[in-house]
Parts: structure tokens; C-alpha cells; sequence
């Protein structure tokens, strides 16, 4: 399907999209929705993968256009696995980070992708960066972005509280894509979430028809 | 004055110098700024318990005309790689040569067959590189030694991996018959079936597909490229040649005139054959 269409901001296929990254006490939950569209109206999968892993204990959401963002990553994989040979040593999430806030900074003309990094290491422990359109790189405790992160603004700085539980912080970030894709229509499918710790890393699926319900479903 | 190109030869690839200014005028003026021409299709692929299924229709069309009723849209790319192609009909045909040419070299190379991930990498840092200038839906189907895969890369260098795919301007019609009628681990027949009947559906409800439905299958023992599968119910009696044979037109009288030369003039040029 070749709908180019004219008024969208992104061209050829968008994640639309909601991603969100929080860290509680010794890991950190990363999770997407699965909706890829084209031009706002049609939806090109139900399935797409926008939790891609760029290292052993370190993961990224995507948002903006499919096709930058994919091209994006595979970069970021590659400079990432080359620079984890050279140190001898696994990457800081602060690198992945940056590897990605170079390849958006640099390419801000061409480029309409942005980031949410999420990980581990050693030495800082549990850590979210978020990397926007034009390129910022600002780490935070908890961060949401894409479209459907306007909707949930309000639940989120009400309900984070720092050093949560593993589960609640699951549950929180569940509950959080499940609002943002309940009124967002570019967001959608199923809730792909990773969580990550010191000991290694967790994929977690949601499928649409078990996501949380709210008053008025 | 010699051709401008003989003194200094183009560079070659895409120019993108005045992208970034036409982008700008498109909004000025109202003026028509050329379309690149689109080939209406329907193409479809499914992953069935021992291999992967492609189908596409035939018809090339040229705004309203037909421009070819049996074209061939599922495009060889290595002898486990198959590759159905919509959008521009001469992009998807020199991506997909570009790709085979490659991939063929690489395995004479590495002594290897290539696997079905590495040629949708190519594809996918190709179409990218070109940002939607090269107008090629592709979907890529084949078996390697890692298993059974379907993959679509999108013009702009999207790539997706589902067991059931449907690209080109009949694609909605083609899922919905997908979507229906889709279950992991087909058997063949089935699959074929479904793909059929998927493509059967873009070839009725899209005027820009139709004409008849090709359809290769591929698995580990190798590939069946079935062309037609199934032919148009509307194909007409019509010869393609008309030759006549010797004898055809009655002859009623017949008159043989011989022509009278003279010479005129007679010159004598020695040949060096030494």
C-alpha cells in the first residue's frame, strides 16, 4: 500500500506510537505498544517489534518514522557492539544513549525518529535516557514519548513513585500503555514490555483482550 | 559540439542537490509536478507448515490501460529466495536484479546459500539509503537453514515479519481473505489455496489487479514456480499470430514479365587481398 499521505508528518510508515521507560528498586521496566500505521488511517501491523535490544542489558523504544528508526538502531547495534570489543568491557547505558543522540543530532534535517533508552551496568545500575526529535539527551527517572504519551501525563506523574517493586512497577507501566493506546489511535495491539535487572532480562507480552480495563470500556 | 556527458560523465546514483528546494516550492505553486507512474497489483505471501507461499497477479497497467496481462511479478532472487514486487514496475525490477546479482555473488564467494535475513538487510539499506525515491513494496519469502520466512520491506526501508503478508493497491482485499482464513502450520494444499483465493480477491475488487494468478512455493526440497495458477476466467479467444499458410488467397491469373537490363557502365576497382 503507497499512500503517501500528504499530511502527515512522517512519511511511508509510522510507529504512531506510545513508549514509556520507568526504573524501580534494582531494574528498570521498558515497554512499547504494537501499532504501525500509515497517514493516521491504516494499520500497516498489529504486531510490530519497537523494543529492539542494542546490547545484552540494554534496550530501545522507538517512535517517529519506521524506516528511520530501524535504520537508526541497526547503526546504534553496530557502534555499540564495536565500541563493548574495543573496551573489552559491556557498554554503560549512558553509551547506547549517546550513540543514538549523535545519529539523531547529526541527521536532525533528515531524520523524524526519537528514543527511549533503558538498562543496566555496572556502574550507575538501573538508568532511562530519552533522546527526542531533534537530538536532546536528558536521563530521567521515568519517561514517556510518542503520540499516545500526551494521554497519560497526568497518570503518570501521579501514580511513579520511586524505588517501587518489580510488580508494581509492571503494573504501572501495564496500566499506562493501556490508557495511552485506550485513547490514542495510532497506539495499539499488544503491550511489549522488557524488564531489566542486574541478573539478566525479562520480555513480558500483553495481549490486547488482557490489557487492563477502565471505567468506561 | 561534443555531448555535454562525453566531457564529464555524471555521477552516478540519485542527485538529491535540489531536494530540500523543491520541497519548498511544491507548496508556492499549483503547478503539476510529475508523479512517478504507479502499476496497480495484488501480491501476497504465507508461511505454511513446510515452506513459504507467494502468489501476485499479472496485470502491468499504465494509468488506465493495460500495458502487460502477464507479467511476471514473482522475481527470482536465489535458488531458496523468492521476491513478489509492487509499486514501480521498473524499480522492483532492478532492485530485485540488483539483489539476485549480489546474493549470487556472495555465495560464490562464501561458498554458502544466503540466508533470507541477510538479502531483506540489503534491501532495506538500499531502499533507505534512497528515501522513498525508489518506489518498491517488496515481499520476500524463502527457506534457509534457520527455517521458513516472510518478510515486507516498504519504499521508505520499513521492514516487518509476519507469517502472512499482502502488499501492492489490492493488499486490503488480500488480508481480509488472510486475516479469514489464516493458521499457523497450513498444510500445502491449504496454503495454496488460501493465497489463491487471497489474490482472487484483489484481482475482483481492485481494477488495477487481474489477468491471471502466479504462485511459487518454496521449501527445503526446492521451488515450484507455478505460472499461471490460475487463469483469468475473462481471457479472450483472440490468436496472437496471424500468419496464413501458402495457398490461403486463391490466385485467379498470374503474369510474368521479364525485365530488360542494359549496361550502362562498367568500372573495374582492383581489391587488395595481400
Amino acid at each position: 500500500m503507497e499512500k503517501r499521505s500528504v499530511d502527515s508528518r512522517v512519511r511511508g510508515v509510522s510507529t504512531g506510537t506510545t513508549i514509556l521507560a520507568a526504573t524501580f528498586d534494582g531494574g528498570v521496566v521498558i515497554g512499547s505498544d504494537s501499532r504501525a500505521s500509515i497517514g493516521g488511517e491504516y494499520v500497516s501491523s498489529k504486531t510490530i517489534n519497537k523494543v529492539v535490544q542494542v546490547h545484552d542489558q540494554i534496550f530501545c523504544c522507538m517512535a517517529g518514522s519506521l524506516a528511520d528508526a530501524q535504520a537508526v538502531t541497526k547503526a546504534a547495534k553496530f557502534h555499540l557492539s564495536f565500541h563493548s570489543v574495543q573496551m573489552e568491557t559491556p557498554p554503560l547505558v549512558i553509551a547506547a544513549a549517546s550513540v543514538l543522540q549523535e545519529l539523531c543530532y547529526n541527521n536532525k534535517e533528515e531524520l523524524q525518529a526519537g528514543f527511549i533508552t533503558a538498562g543496566w551496568d555496572r556502574k550507575k545500575g538501573p538508568q532511562v535516557y530519552v533522546v527526542p526529535l531533534g537530538g536532546m539527551l536528558v536521563g530521567q527517572p521515568v519517561t514517556i514519548g510518542g503520540s499516545g504519551s500526551t494521554y497519560i501525563y497526568g497518570y503518570v506523574d501521579a501514580k511513579y513513585k520511586p524505588n517501587m517493586s518489580r510488580e508494581e512497577c509492571l503494573q504501572f507501566a501495564t496500566n499506562a500503555l493501556a490508557l495511552a493506546m485506550g485513547r490514542d489511535n495510532v497506539s495499539g495491539g499488544v503491550a511489549h514490555l522488557v524488564v531489566i535487572t542486574e541478573t539478566g532480562v525479562e520480555h513480558v507480552v500483553v495481549p490486547g483482550n488482557k490489557l487492563p480495563k477502565f471505567h468506561n470500556e | 559540439m561534443a555531448l555535454s556527458n562525453v566531457l564529464h560523465a555524471p555521477a552516478a546514483g540519485f542527485n538529491f542537490d535540489h531536494a530540500a528546494r523543491n520541497a519548498e516550492l511544491e507548496g508556492l505553486f499549483d503547478a503539476q509536478i510529475p508523479k512517478p507512474v504507479k502499476t496497480g497489483t495484488t501480491i501476497a505471501g504465507v508461511v505454511f507448515k513446510d515452506g513459504v507461499v507467494l502468489g501476485a497477479d499479472t496485470r502491468a497497467t499504465s494509468s488506465e490501460i493495460v500495458a502487460d496481462k502477464m507479467c511476471s511479478k514473482i522475481h527470482y532472487i536465489a535458488p531458496n529466495i523468492y521476491c513478489c514486487g509492487a509499486g514501480t514496475a521498473a524499480d522492483t525490477e532492478k532492485t530485485t536484479e540488483l539483489l539476485s546479482s549480489n546474493l549470487t555473488i556472495f555465495s560464490l564467494n562464501s561458498g554458502r546459500n544466503p540466508r533470507v535475513v541477510m538479502a531483506v538487510n540489503i534491501l532495506q539499506e538500499m531502499l533507505y539509503r534512497y528515501h522513498g525515491q525508489i518506489g518498491a513494496s517488496l515481499i520476500l519469502g524463502g527457506v534457509d537453514c534457520t527455517g521458513n520466512h516472510l518478510y515486507t520491506v516498504g519504499p521508505y526501508g520499513s521492514v516487518n515479519t509476519m507469517p502472512y503478508l499482502a502488499m501492492g493497491s489490492g493488499d486490503l482485499a488480500a488480508l481480509g481473505i488472510l486475516e479469514d482464513g489464516y493458521k499457523p502450520d497450513l498444510e500445502l494444499d491449504k496454503a495454496k489455496e488460501l493465497v489463491r483465493a487471497a489474490i482472487h480477491a484483489g484481482v475482483m475488487n481492485d481494477l488495477a489487479s487481474g489477468n491471471n494468478i502466479d504462485i511459487c512455493v518454496l521449501t527445503r526440497e526446492g521451488v515450484d514456480h507455478i505460472r499461471p495458477y490460475q487463469v483469468s476466467q475473462y481471457k479472450d479467444k483472440r490468436k496472437t499470430k496471424y500468419k496464413y499458410g501458402a495457398g490461403t488467397t486463391a490466385v485467379l491469373t498470374e503474369k510474368v514479365v521479364p525485365v530488360k537490363l542494359e549496361v550502362v557502365e562498367e568500372t573495374v576497382q582492383r581489391m587488395d587481398t595481400a
